[in-house]
Protein backbone atom coordinates (compact mmCIF):
# COMPACT_ATOMS: atom_id res chain seq x y z
CA UNK A 1 0.00 0.00 0.00
CA UNK A 2 1.20 3.52 -0.75
CA UNK A 3 2.56 5.40 2.18
CA UNK A 4 1.61 9.04 2.23
CA UNK A 5 4.72 9.87 4.23
CA UNK A 6 7.81 8.28 2.78
CA UNK A 7 10.99 9.22 4.55
CA UNK A 8 13.05 10.89 1.85
CA UNK A 9 16.35 9.40 0.89
CA UNK A 10 19.24 11.04 2.67
CA UNK A 11 21.01 13.64 0.60
CA UNK A 12 17.74 15.16 -0.57
CA UNK A 13 18.32 18.66 0.69
CA UNK A 14 17.42 21.94 -0.78
CA UNK A 15 19.44 25.09 -1.03
CA UNK A 16 17.22 27.59 0.78
CA UNK A 17 19.33 30.62 -0.03
CA UNK A 18 19.21 29.82 -3.74
CA UNK A 19 15.47 29.26 -3.52
CA UNK A 20 14.93 32.54 -1.67
CA UNK A 21 16.72 34.42 -4.43
CA UNK A 22 13.97 33.30 -6.84
CA UNK A 23 11.23 34.99 -4.76
CA UNK A 24 11.36 38.77 -5.32
CA UNK A 25 8.84 39.48 -2.54
CA UNK A 26 11.19 38.05 0.08
CA UNK A 27 13.42 41.11 -0.27
CA UNK A 28 10.57 43.37 0.87
CA UNK A 29 10.68 45.09 4.20
CA UNK A 30 7.88 45.65 6.69
CA UNK A 31 8.64 49.11 7.99
CA UNK A 32 12.34 48.83 8.78
CA UNK A 33 12.28 45.05 9.32
CA UNK A 34 12.88 42.31 6.76
CA UNK A 35 9.72 40.42 5.84
CA UNK A 36 9.40 37.05 7.57
CA UNK A 37 6.57 35.37 5.69
CA UNK A 38 5.03 32.60 7.80
CA UNK A 39 1.60 32.42 6.16
CA UNK A 40 2.10 30.01 3.27
CA UNK A 41 -0.83 27.87 4.37
CA UNK A 42 -3.02 30.85 3.41
CA UNK A 43 -1.15 31.47 0.16
CA UNK A 44 2.41 30.78 -0.88
CA UNK A 45 4.73 33.33 -2.39
CA UNK A 46 5.62 33.04 -6.10
CA UNK A 47 9.02 32.53 -7.68
CA UNK A 48 10.09 34.74 -10.59
CA UNK A 49 9.70 31.71 -12.89
CA UNK A 50 5.95 31.63 -12.19
CA UNK A 51 5.56 35.39 -12.51
CA UNK A 52 7.44 35.23 -15.81
CA UNK A 53 5.36 32.35 -17.17
CA UNK A 54 2.13 34.23 -16.57
CA UNK A 55 3.45 37.50 -17.91
CA UNK A 56 5.09 35.80 -20.92
CA UNK A 57 1.73 34.31 -21.83
CA UNK A 58 0.09 37.72 -21.89
CA UNK A 59 3.05 39.37 -23.63
CA UNK A 60 3.51 36.78 -26.38
CA UNK A 61 0.80 34.13 -26.64
CA UNK A 62 -2.46 35.56 -25.34
CA UNK A 63 -5.57 34.21 -27.05
CA UNK A 64 -8.53 32.16 -25.97
CA UNK A 65 -7.78 28.45 -25.70
CA UNK A 66 -9.69 25.84 -27.75
CA UNK A 67 -11.31 28.47 -29.95
CA UNK A 68 -8.88 30.27 -32.19
CA UNK A 69 -7.92 28.74 -35.50
CA UNK A 70 -5.19 31.37 -35.67
CA UNK A 71 -1.63 30.91 -34.53
CA UNK A 72 -2.00 32.57 -31.12
CA UNK A 73 -5.07 30.48 -30.43
CA UNK A 74 -3.06 27.36 -31.11
CA UNK A 75 -0.21 28.52 -28.90
CA UNK A 76 -2.56 29.39 -26.05
CA UNK A 77 -4.24 25.99 -26.34
CA UNK A 78 -0.90 24.22 -26.40
CA UNK A 79 0.37 26.06 -23.32
CA UNK A 80 -2.89 25.53 -21.42
CA UNK A 81 -3.02 21.83 -22.24
CA UNK A 82 0.69 21.59 -21.49
CA UNK A 83 -0.07 22.78 -17.97
CA UNK A 84 -2.74 20.09 -17.66
CA UNK A 85 -0.15 17.50 -18.64
CA UNK A 86 2.22 18.82 -15.98
CA UNK A 87 -0.45 18.55 -13.28
CA UNK A 88 -1.27 15.01 -14.41
CA UNK A 89 2.39 14.01 -14.25
CA UNK A 90 2.85 15.69 -10.86
CA UNK A 91 -0.01 13.67 -9.35
CA UNK A 92 0.83 10.54 -11.42
CA UNK A 93 -2.65 10.65 -12.94
CA UNK A 94 -3.22 8.00 -15.64
CA UNK A 95 -4.14 10.66 -18.21
CA UNK A 96 -4.31 14.41 -18.64
CA UNK A 97 -8.07 14.08 -19.29
CA UNK A 98 -8.58 13.13 -15.64
CA UNK A 99 -7.41 16.62 -14.57
CA UNK A 100 -10.14 19.30 -14.47
CA UNK A 101 -9.02 22.88 -14.10
CA UNK A 102 -10.89 25.12 -11.66
CA UNK A 103 -10.14 28.23 -9.61
CA UNK A 104 -8.94 26.03 -6.76
CA UNK A 105 -9.98 23.80 -3.90
CA UNK A 106 -13.29 25.45 -3.06
CA UNK A 107 -14.56 25.42 -6.63
CA UNK A 108 -13.31 21.85 -7.11
CA UNK A 109 -15.12 20.56 -4.05
CA UNK A 110 -18.29 22.35 -5.13
CA UNK A 111 -17.91 20.74 -8.56
CA UNK A 112 -17.82 17.28 -6.96
CA UNK A 113 -20.64 17.99 -4.49
CA UNK A 114 -22.76 19.31 -7.35
CA UNK A 115 -21.78 17.19 -10.35
CA UNK A 116 -21.44 13.91 -8.47
CA UNK A 117 -23.36 14.48 -5.24
CA UNK A 118 -26.57 15.89 -6.65
CA UNK A 119 -26.67 13.26 -9.37
CA UNK A 120 -25.97 10.15 -7.31
CA UNK A 121 -27.10 10.85 -3.72
CA UNK A 122 -30.62 10.31 -2.39
CA UNK A 123 -32.44 10.18 0.93
CA UNK A 124 -31.00 7.46 3.15
CA UNK A 125 -27.49 7.85 1.72
CA UNK A 126 -24.75 9.25 3.91
CA UNK A 127 -21.96 11.70 3.21
CA UNK A 128 -19.04 11.30 5.60
CA UNK A 129 -16.67 14.16 6.36
CA UNK A 130 -14.60 14.89 9.46
CA UNK A 131 -14.52 17.48 12.22
CA UNK A 132 -11.12 18.55 10.93
CA UNK A 133 -12.36 19.96 7.63
CA UNK A 134 -11.95 23.42 6.17
CA UNK A 135 -15.29 25.08 5.44
CA UNK A 136 -14.73 24.32 1.74
CA UNK A 137 -15.14 20.62 2.55
CA UNK A 138 -18.19 21.17 4.80
CA UNK A 139 -20.47 23.74 3.22
CA UNK A 140 -20.68 22.19 -0.30
CA UNK A 141 -21.78 18.92 1.34
CA UNK A 142 -24.32 20.66 3.55
CA UNK A 143 -25.85 22.18 0.43
CA UNK A 144 -25.85 18.83 -1.36
CA UNK A 145 -27.35 17.07 1.67
CA UNK A 146 -30.15 19.65 1.77
CA UNK A 147 -30.84 19.17 -1.93
CA UNK A 148 -30.74 15.37 -2.00
CA UNK A 149 -32.00 14.39 1.44
CA UNK A 150 -28.74 12.57 2.14
CA UNK A 151 -27.37 12.73 5.70
CA UNK A 152 -24.10 14.44 6.56
CA UNK A 153 -22.02 12.60 9.15
CA UNK A 154 -18.74 13.44 10.85
CA UNK A 155 -15.72 11.44 11.91
CA UNK A 156 -14.66 13.06 15.19
CA UNK A 157 -11.16 14.18 16.14
CA UNK A 158 -9.16 13.36 19.26
CA UNK A 159 -7.77 15.73 21.88
CA UNK A 160 -4.38 15.29 20.18
CA UNK A 161 -5.65 16.65 16.88
CA UNK A 162 -5.86 13.31 15.05
CA UNK A 163 -8.83 11.70 13.35
CA UNK A 164 -10.52 9.40 15.87
CA UNK A 165 -10.08 6.14 13.97
CA UNK A 166 -11.75 4.20 16.79
CA UNK A 167 -15.00 5.80 15.55
CA UNK A 168 -14.40 5.02 11.87
CA UNK A 169 -16.43 1.81 11.78
CA UNK A 170 -19.45 3.43 13.39
CA UNK A 171 -19.64 6.30 10.90
CA UNK A 172 -18.30 4.62 7.74
CA UNK A 173 -20.95 2.08 6.76
CA UNK A 174 -22.59 0.66 3.65
CA UNK A 175 -24.86 3.73 3.75
CA UNK A 176 -21.79 5.94 3.19
CA UNK A 177 -21.69 6.87 -0.48
CA UNK A 178 -18.83 9.36 -0.31
CA UNK A 179 -16.09 10.01 2.22
CA UNK A 180 -14.58 13.47 1.75
CA UNK A 181 -11.57 14.07 3.95
CA UNK A 182 -8.62 16.41 4.22
CA UNK A 183 -5.15 15.07 3.50
CA UNK A 184 -3.54 17.70 5.73
CA UNK A 185 -5.41 20.00 8.09
CA UNK A 186 -4.91 23.73 7.54
CA UNK A 187 -5.91 24.45 11.14
CA UNK A 188 -4.00 21.71 12.99
CA UNK A 189 -1.32 20.63 10.54
CA UNK A 190 -2.39 17.01 10.92
CA UNK A 191 -1.52 14.63 8.10
CA UNK A 192 -4.36 12.11 7.90
CA UNK A 193 -3.72 8.38 7.30
CA UNK A 194 -5.06 8.43 3.73
CA UNK A 195 -4.10 4.88 2.67
CA UNK A 196 -6.03 3.39 5.59
CA UNK A 197 -9.00 5.74 5.15
CA UNK A 198 -9.23 5.09 1.41
CA UNK A 199 -9.04 1.33 1.86
CA UNK A 200 -11.76 1.41 4.53
CA UNK A 201 -14.01 3.62 2.39
CA UNK A 202 -13.59 1.47 -0.71
CA UNK A 203 -14.35 -1.63 1.37
CA UNK A 204 -17.88 -0.28 1.98
CA UNK A 205 -18.23 0.90 -1.62
CA UNK A 206 -17.84 4.61 -0.91
CA UNK A 207 -16.19 7.08 -3.26
CA UNK A 208 -13.27 8.98 -1.68
CA UNK A 209 -12.58 12.69 -2.22
CA UNK A 210 -9.49 14.23 -0.65
CA UNK A 211 -9.08 17.91 0.13
CA UNK A 212 -5.49 18.30 -1.01
CA UNK A 213 -5.21 22.07 -0.54
CA UNK A 214 -2.47 21.67 2.08
CA UNK A 215 -1.26 18.20 1.08
CA UNK A 216 -0.43 18.62 -2.60
CA UNK A 217 1.95 21.59 -2.11
CA UNK A 218 3.98 19.79 0.54
CA UNK A 219 4.03 16.04 -0.07
CA UNK A 220 4.40 13.82 -3.08
CA UNK A 221 0.93 12.52 -4.02
CA UNK A 222 0.43 9.53 -6.34
CA UNK A 223 -3.27 9.22 -7.15
CA UNK A 224 -2.86 5.74 -8.63
CA UNK A 225 -0.83 4.30 -5.75
CA UNK A 226 -3.35 5.77 -3.31
CA UNK A 227 -6.25 4.44 -5.42
CA UNK A 228 -7.91 7.86 -5.12
CA UNK A 229 -11.26 8.74 -6.67
CA UNK A 230 -10.89 12.52 -6.33
CA UNK A 231 -8.30 14.94 -5.03
CA UNK A 232 -8.77 18.71 -5.16
CA UNK A 233 -6.08 21.36 -4.83
CA UNK A 234 -5.26 25.08 -5.14
CA UNK A 235 -2.42 26.36 -7.29
CA UNK A 236 -1.86 29.47 -5.21
CA UNK A 237 -0.74 27.44 -2.19
CA UNK A 238 1.93 25.67 -4.26
CA UNK A 239 3.79 28.63 -5.75
CA UNK A 240 1.22 29.15 -8.51
CA UNK A 241 -1.05 32.12 -9.28
CA UNK A 242 -4.31 32.75 -7.47
CA UNK A 243 -7.34 31.24 -9.24
CA UNK A 244 -5.29 28.32 -10.53
CA UNK A 245 -5.79 24.72 -9.50
CA UNK A 246 -8.22 21.94 -10.12
CA UNK A 247 -8.99 18.35 -9.35
CA UNK A 248 -8.08 14.84 -10.31
CA UNK A 249 -11.01 12.50 -10.82
CA UNK A 250 -11.17 8.83 -11.71
CA UNK A 251 -12.11 8.79 -15.39
CA UNK A 252 -15.21 6.60 -15.17
CA UNK A 253 -16.57 8.71 -12.32
CA UNK A 254 -15.93 11.96 -14.19
CA UNK A 255 -17.66 10.46 -17.24
CA UNK A 256 -20.76 9.59 -15.21
CA UNK A 257 -21.04 13.03 -13.54
CA UNK A 258 -23.19 15.99 -14.50
CA UNK A 259 -21.53 19.24 -15.55
CA UNK A 260 -21.17 21.99 -12.95
CA UNK A 261 -20.86 25.27 -14.83
CA UNK A 262 -22.99 25.43 -17.94
CA UNK A 263 -22.10 27.69 -20.83
CA UNK A 264 -19.75 28.19 -23.72
CA UNK A 265 -17.02 25.71 -24.56
CA UNK A 266 -18.37 22.84 -22.42
CA UNK A 267 -21.05 21.83 -24.92
CA UNK A 268 -21.03 19.63 -27.98
CA UNK A 269 -24.39 20.77 -29.37
CA UNK A 270 -27.09 23.09 -28.09
CA UNK A 271 -30.77 22.66 -28.94
CA UNK A 272 -33.71 24.72 -27.69
CA UNK A 273 -34.52 22.37 -24.82
CA UNK A 274 -31.31 20.44 -24.18
CA UNK A 275 -27.62 20.28 -24.89
CA UNK A 276 -24.96 17.64 -25.12
CA UNK A 277 -21.61 17.82 -23.39
CA UNK A 278 -18.04 17.55 -24.48
CA UNK A 279 -15.87 14.74 -23.20
CA UNK A 280 -14.12 15.13 -19.85
CA UNK A 281 -12.45 17.28 -18.75
CA UNK A 282 -14.01 19.89 -21.04
CA UNK A 283 -17.60 19.27 -19.97
CA UNK A 284 -16.59 20.77 -16.60
CA UNK A 285 -14.80 23.80 -18.05
CA UNK A 286 -17.55 26.19 -19.10
CA UNK A 287 -16.64 29.71 -20.16
CA UNK A 288 -13.20 31.16 -20.76
CA UNK A 289 -10.85 29.47 -18.37
CA UNK A 290 -8.08 30.82 -16.13
CA UNK A 291 -5.61 30.18 -18.93
CA UNK A 292 -2.68 32.35 -17.80
CA UNK A 293 -3.05 31.16 -14.21
CA UNK A 294 -2.97 27.46 -15.07
CA UNK A 295 0.07 28.09 -17.27
CA UNK A 296 1.63 29.75 -14.22
CA UNK A 297 0.73 26.68 -12.19
CA UNK A 298 2.55 24.57 -14.76
CA UNK A 299 5.66 26.68 -14.12
CA UNK A 300 5.17 26.24 -10.35
CA UNK A 301 5.08 22.47 -10.82
CA UNK A 302 8.25 22.63 -12.92
CA UNK A 303 9.85 24.53 -10.03
CA UNK A 304 8.73 22.04 -7.37
CA UNK A 305 9.78 19.07 -9.50
CA UNK A 306 13.23 20.56 -10.03
CA UNK A 307 13.64 20.71 -6.26
CA UNK A 308 11.99 17.35 -5.74
CA UNK A 309 9.03 16.80 -3.44
CA UNK A 310 11.10 14.57 -1.18
CA UNK A 311 13.50 17.44 -0.57
CA UNK A 312 10.52 19.77 0.01
CA UNK A 313 9.19 17.43 2.69
CA UNK A 314 12.60 16.88 4.28
CA UNK A 315 13.14 20.64 4.58
CA UNK A 316 9.70 21.21 6.04
CA UNK A 317 10.05 18.40 8.55
CA UNK A 318 13.20 20.04 9.80
CA UNK A 319 11.61 23.49 10.05
CA UNK A 320 8.43 22.07 11.60
CA UNK A 321 10.32 20.17 14.25
CA UNK A 322 12.35 23.25 15.11
CA UNK A 323 9.29 25.54 15.14
CA UNK A 324 7.23 23.15 17.28
CA UNK A 325 10.06 22.95 19.78
CA UNK A 326 10.71 26.69 19.92
CA UNK A 327 7.05 27.78 19.97
CA UNK A 328 6.28 25.19 22.65
CA UNK A 329 9.28 26.20 24.76
CA UNK A 330 8.24 29.85 24.45
CA UNK A 331 5.15 28.95 26.47
CA UNK A 332 2.50 28.67 23.75
CA UNK A 333 -0.26 26.07 23.70
CA UNK A 334 0.02 24.17 20.41
CA UNK A 335 -3.08 22.65 18.79
CA UNK A 336 -2.63 19.51 16.73
CA UNK A 337 -0.13 16.67 16.90
CA UNK A 338 3.28 17.43 18.39
CA UNK A 339 5.05 14.69 16.42
CA UNK A 340 6.56 16.37 13.32
CA UNK A 341 6.15 13.08 11.43
CA UNK A 342 2.37 13.41 11.70
CA UNK A 343 2.02 16.98 10.58
CA UNK A 344 2.66 19.44 7.84
CA UNK A 345 4.02 22.93 8.14
CA UNK A 346 1.11 24.74 9.79
CA UNK A 347 1.50 25.30 13.52
CA UNK A 348 -1.60 26.61 15.31
CA UNK A 349 -1.05 28.02 18.76
CA UNK A 350 -2.19 30.36 21.52
CA UNK A 351 0.60 32.36 23.12
CA UNK A 352 0.16 32.99 26.84
CA UNK A 353 -2.67 35.50 27.43
CA UNK A 354 -2.23 37.33 24.15
CA UNK A 355 -5.23 37.04 21.85
CA UNK A 356 -4.21 35.82 18.35
CA UNK A 357 -5.29 39.10 16.71
CA UNK A 358 -3.24 41.15 19.08
CA UNK A 359 -0.37 38.75 18.55
CA UNK A 360 -0.58 39.03 14.75
CA UNK A 361 -0.55 42.84 14.96
CA UNK A 362 2.41 42.92 17.34
CA UNK A 363 4.56 40.39 15.46
CA UNK A 364 3.81 42.27 12.24
CA UNK A 365 5.67 45.20 13.78
CA UNK A 366 8.69 42.87 13.83
CA UNK A 367 8.15 42.03 10.14
CA UNK A 368 6.56 38.66 10.83
CA UNK A 369 3.43 37.67 8.87
CA UNK A 370 1.31 35.06 10.65
CA UNK A 371 -2.38 34.25 10.39
CA UNK A 372 -4.81 34.82 13.22
CA UNK A 373 -8.40 33.66 13.18
CA UNK A 374 -10.48 30.55 12.83
CA UNK A 375 -8.73 29.48 9.60
CA UNK A 376 -12.08 28.66 7.97
CA UNK A 377 -12.32 25.73 10.39
CA UNK A 378 -14.85 26.81 13.00
CA UNK A 379 -15.65 23.19 13.90
CA UNK A 380 -12.01 22.65 14.85
CA UNK A 381 -11.95 25.85 16.91
CA UNK A 382 -15.11 24.81 18.76
CA UNK A 383 -13.71 21.32 19.34
CA UNK A 384 -10.78 22.82 21.23
CA UNK A 385 -12.80 25.60 22.86
CA UNK A 386 -10.93 28.52 21.31
CA UNK A 387 -12.42 31.34 19.23
CA UNK A 388 -9.27 31.64 17.14
CA UNK A 389 -5.63 30.63 17.04
CA UNK A 390 -2.42 32.15 15.76
CA UNK A 391 -0.89 30.11 12.94
CA UNK A 392 2.64 30.09 11.61
CA UNK A 393 3.08 28.09 8.42
CA UNK A 394 6.23 27.22 6.52
CA UNK A 395 7.34 26.41 3.01
CA UNK A 396 10.47 25.82 0.97
CA UNK A 397 11.78 29.37 1.41
CA UNK A 398 11.55 29.52 5.22
CA UNK A 399 14.57 29.17 7.49
CA UNK A 400 15.23 28.37 11.12
CA UNK A 401 16.47 31.95 11.51
CA UNK A 402 12.96 33.10 10.61
CA UNK A 403 11.55 30.87 13.34
CA UNK A 404 13.93 32.63 15.73
CA UNK A 405 12.59 36.01 14.59
CA UNK A 406 9.07 34.76 15.33
CA UNK A 407 10.11 33.70 18.82
CA UNK A 408 11.66 37.12 19.52
CA UNK A 409 8.47 38.72 18.23
CA UNK A 410 6.43 36.55 20.62
CA UNK A 411 8.58 37.76 23.46
CA UNK A 412 7.96 41.32 22.33
CA UNK A 413 4.21 40.63 22.46
CA UNK A 414 4.53 39.39 25.99
CA UNK A 415 6.36 42.59 26.97
CA UNK A 416 3.63 44.73 25.42
CA UNK A 417 0.93 42.80 27.25
CA UNK A 418 2.76 42.86 30.56
CA UNK A 419 2.21 46.63 30.74
CA UNK B 1 7.02 53.31 18.80
CA UNK B 2 3.88 53.00 16.71
CA UNK B 3 2.78 49.83 18.42
CA UNK B 4 2.52 51.53 21.75
CA UNK B 5 -0.09 53.81 20.25
CA UNK B 6 -2.55 50.98 20.13
CA UNK B 7 -1.40 48.94 23.07
CA UNK B 8 -1.61 51.80 25.48
CA UNK B 9 -1.90 51.11 29.15
CA UNK B 10 -5.51 52.21 29.15
CA UNK B 11 -6.48 49.66 26.47
CA UNK B 12 -4.76 46.81 28.27
CA UNK B 13 -6.30 47.90 31.54
CA UNK B 14 -9.81 47.70 30.07
CA UNK B 15 -8.89 44.37 28.43
CA UNK B 16 -7.56 42.80 31.60
CA UNK B 17 -10.09 44.41 33.95
CA UNK B 18 -13.18 44.93 31.80
CA UNK B 19 -15.84 47.26 33.22
CA UNK B 20 -19.47 46.17 33.21
CA UNK B 21 -18.72 42.73 31.80
CA UNK B 22 -21.76 40.92 33.09
CA UNK B 23 -25.31 40.09 32.19
CA UNK B 24 -27.98 42.61 32.97
CA UNK B 25 -31.10 40.85 34.31
CA UNK B 26 -33.28 43.94 34.00
CA UNK B 27 -32.20 44.75 30.44
CA UNK B 28 -35.01 45.64 28.08
CA UNK B 29 -32.68 45.61 25.09
CA UNK B 30 -29.90 43.33 24.02
CA UNK B 31 -28.11 42.47 20.83
CA UNK B 32 -25.28 40.13 19.82
CA UNK B 33 -22.90 40.29 16.91
CA UNK B 34 -19.73 38.55 15.90
CA UNK B 35 -16.96 39.41 13.53
CA UNK B 36 -16.89 36.50 11.06
CA UNK B 37 -13.31 37.36 10.14
CA UNK B 38 -11.97 36.55 13.58
CA UNK B 39 -14.74 35.04 15.69
CA UNK B 40 -14.85 37.88 18.20
CA UNK B 41 -18.31 38.22 19.69
CA UNK B 42 -20.03 40.81 21.82
CA UNK B 43 -23.46 41.01 23.43
CA UNK B 44 -24.65 44.35 24.77
CA UNK B 45 -27.40 44.66 27.40
CA UNK B 46 -29.22 47.93 28.00
CA UNK B 47 -31.60 48.95 30.78
CA UNK B 48 -33.50 52.09 29.94
CA UNK B 49 -35.29 54.46 32.25
CA UNK B 50 -37.37 56.73 30.08
CA UNK B 51 -35.08 57.98 27.39
CA UNK B 52 -31.94 57.42 29.43
CA UNK B 53 -29.52 54.50 29.30
CA UNK B 54 -29.67 53.81 33.03
CA UNK B 55 -27.40 50.77 32.86
CA UNK B 56 -25.39 49.03 30.18
CA UNK B 57 -23.24 45.92 30.27
CA UNK B 58 -21.59 43.50 27.85
CA UNK B 59 -20.50 39.91 27.49
CA UNK B 60 -18.19 38.42 24.90
CA UNK B 61 -14.77 37.31 23.92
CA UNK B 62 -12.11 38.55 21.59
CA UNK B 63 -8.96 40.54 21.18
CA UNK B 64 -7.83 43.39 23.40
CA UNK B 65 -9.12 45.99 20.95
CA UNK B 66 -12.67 44.63 20.69
CA UNK B 67 -13.03 43.87 24.38
CA UNK B 68 -11.49 47.11 25.66
CA UNK B 69 -13.62 49.11 23.25
CA UNK B 70 -16.74 47.37 24.63
CA UNK B 71 -15.65 48.07 28.18
CA UNK B 72 -14.99 51.75 27.47
CA UNK B 73 -18.23 52.00 25.54
CA UNK B 74 -20.29 50.88 28.53
CA UNK B 75 -18.64 53.55 30.68
CA UNK B 76 -19.06 56.21 28.03
CA UNK B 77 -22.78 55.74 27.33
CA UNK B 78 -24.13 54.97 30.79
CA UNK B 79 -26.36 57.81 31.93
CA UNK B 80 -26.61 59.35 28.48
CA UNK B 81 -29.86 59.81 26.62
CA UNK B 82 -30.39 57.45 23.69
CA UNK B 83 -29.97 60.35 21.30
CA UNK B 84 -26.75 61.39 22.98
CA UNK B 85 -25.40 57.83 22.88
CA UNK B 86 -26.17 57.63 19.18
CA UNK B 87 -24.34 60.89 18.61
CA UNK B 88 -21.33 59.54 20.49
CA UNK B 89 -21.48 56.34 18.41
CA UNK B 90 -21.33 58.45 15.28
CA UNK B 91 -18.39 60.45 16.61
CA UNK B 92 -16.58 57.28 17.61
CA UNK B 93 -17.13 55.73 14.17
CA UNK B 94 -15.94 58.93 12.54
CA UNK B 95 -12.82 58.91 14.73
CA UNK B 96 -12.11 55.36 13.60
CA UNK B 97 -12.66 56.49 10.01
CA UNK B 98 -10.10 59.24 10.58
CA UNK B 99 -12.79 61.90 10.14
CA UNK B 100 -13.27 63.11 13.68
CA UNK B 101 -10.80 64.64 16.05
CA UNK B 102 -11.92 63.40 19.45
CA UNK B 103 -12.55 65.78 22.29
CA UNK B 104 -10.84 64.38 25.37
CA UNK B 105 -13.65 65.57 27.64
CA UNK B 106 -16.27 63.82 25.59
CA UNK B 107 -14.24 60.71 24.79
CA UNK B 108 -12.32 60.02 27.99
CA UNK B 109 -10.52 56.66 27.77
CA UNK B 110 -11.90 56.11 24.27
CA UNK B 111 -9.24 58.45 22.91
CA UNK B 112 -6.80 55.60 23.45
CA UNK B 113 -8.41 53.69 20.57
CA UNK B 114 -7.52 56.43 18.09
CA UNK B 115 -4.19 54.73 17.42
CA UNK B 116 -6.04 51.76 15.91
CA UNK B 117 -6.83 53.92 12.86
CA UNK B 118 -3.32 53.15 11.64
CA UNK B 119 -4.16 49.43 11.55
CA UNK B 120 -7.09 49.31 9.10
CA UNK B 121 -7.79 45.60 9.57
CA UNK B 122 -8.23 46.13 13.31
CA UNK B 123 -10.73 49.00 13.02
CA UNK B 124 -13.55 46.45 12.82
CA UNK B 125 -12.42 45.11 16.20
CA UNK B 126 -12.75 48.55 17.75
CA UNK B 127 -16.12 49.29 16.16
CA UNK B 128 -17.81 45.93 16.88
CA UNK B 129 -19.20 46.88 20.32
CA UNK B 130 -20.56 50.12 18.91
CA UNK B 131 -22.30 48.32 16.08
CA UNK B 132 -23.97 46.08 18.65
CA UNK B 133 -24.97 49.09 20.77
CA UNK B 134 -26.47 50.87 17.80
CA UNK B 135 -28.44 47.83 16.70
CA UNK B 136 -29.79 47.30 20.22
CA UNK B 137 -30.87 50.95 20.41
CA UNK B 138 -32.44 50.80 16.96
CA UNK B 139 -34.39 47.74 17.96
CA UNK B 140 -35.57 49.66 21.00
CA UNK B 141 -36.69 52.47 18.73
CA UNK B 142 -38.31 49.92 16.42
CA UNK B 143 -40.32 48.57 19.33
CA UNK B 144 -41.52 52.07 20.16
CA UNK B 145 -42.54 52.53 16.53
CA UNK B 146 -44.39 49.23 16.54
CA UNK B 147 -42.05 47.11 14.42
CA UNK B 148 -40.92 43.67 15.52
CA UNK B 149 -38.24 43.93 18.17
CA UNK B 150 -35.52 41.40 18.95
CA UNK B 151 -35.22 42.06 22.60
CA UNK B 152 -34.76 39.91 25.69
Amino acid sequence: MAKIIDKPASGDTLDVERIRADFPILTRRVGDKPLVYLDSAATSQKPQQVIDAESDFYAHHNANAHRGIHMLGEEATELFEGARGKVARFLNAPSAESIVFTRGTTESMNLIAHGWGRKFLKAGDEILITEMEHHSNIVPWQLTAQQTGATLRYLPITDDGLLDLSQLESVLTERTKIFSVTGMSNALGTITPLPRLIEAAHAVGAVVAVDGAQLVPHLSVDVQALDLDFIVFSGHKMLGPTASGGLYGRREILDAMDPFIGGGEMILEVFPDYSTWKEVPYKFEGGTMNIAQEIGLGAAIDYLEAIGMDAVRAHEEEINAYALKRIGEAGATIYGPTDPDLRGGAVSFWYKDVHPHDLATIVNEEGVAIRAGHHCAQLVMRRYGVPATARASFYIYNTKDEVDVLISALERAEQVFAL
Amino acid sequence: MALDDIYKEVILDHYKNPRNKRELPNAELSCSKNNPLCGDDITVFIHEEGDTIADVAFQGQGCSISQSSASMMTEAVRGRSVEDAQALTKDFRDMMGGEHEPDEDEFGDLVALKGVVKYPIRIKCAVLAWDVLQEALQEGAGEAAGTAPHTV
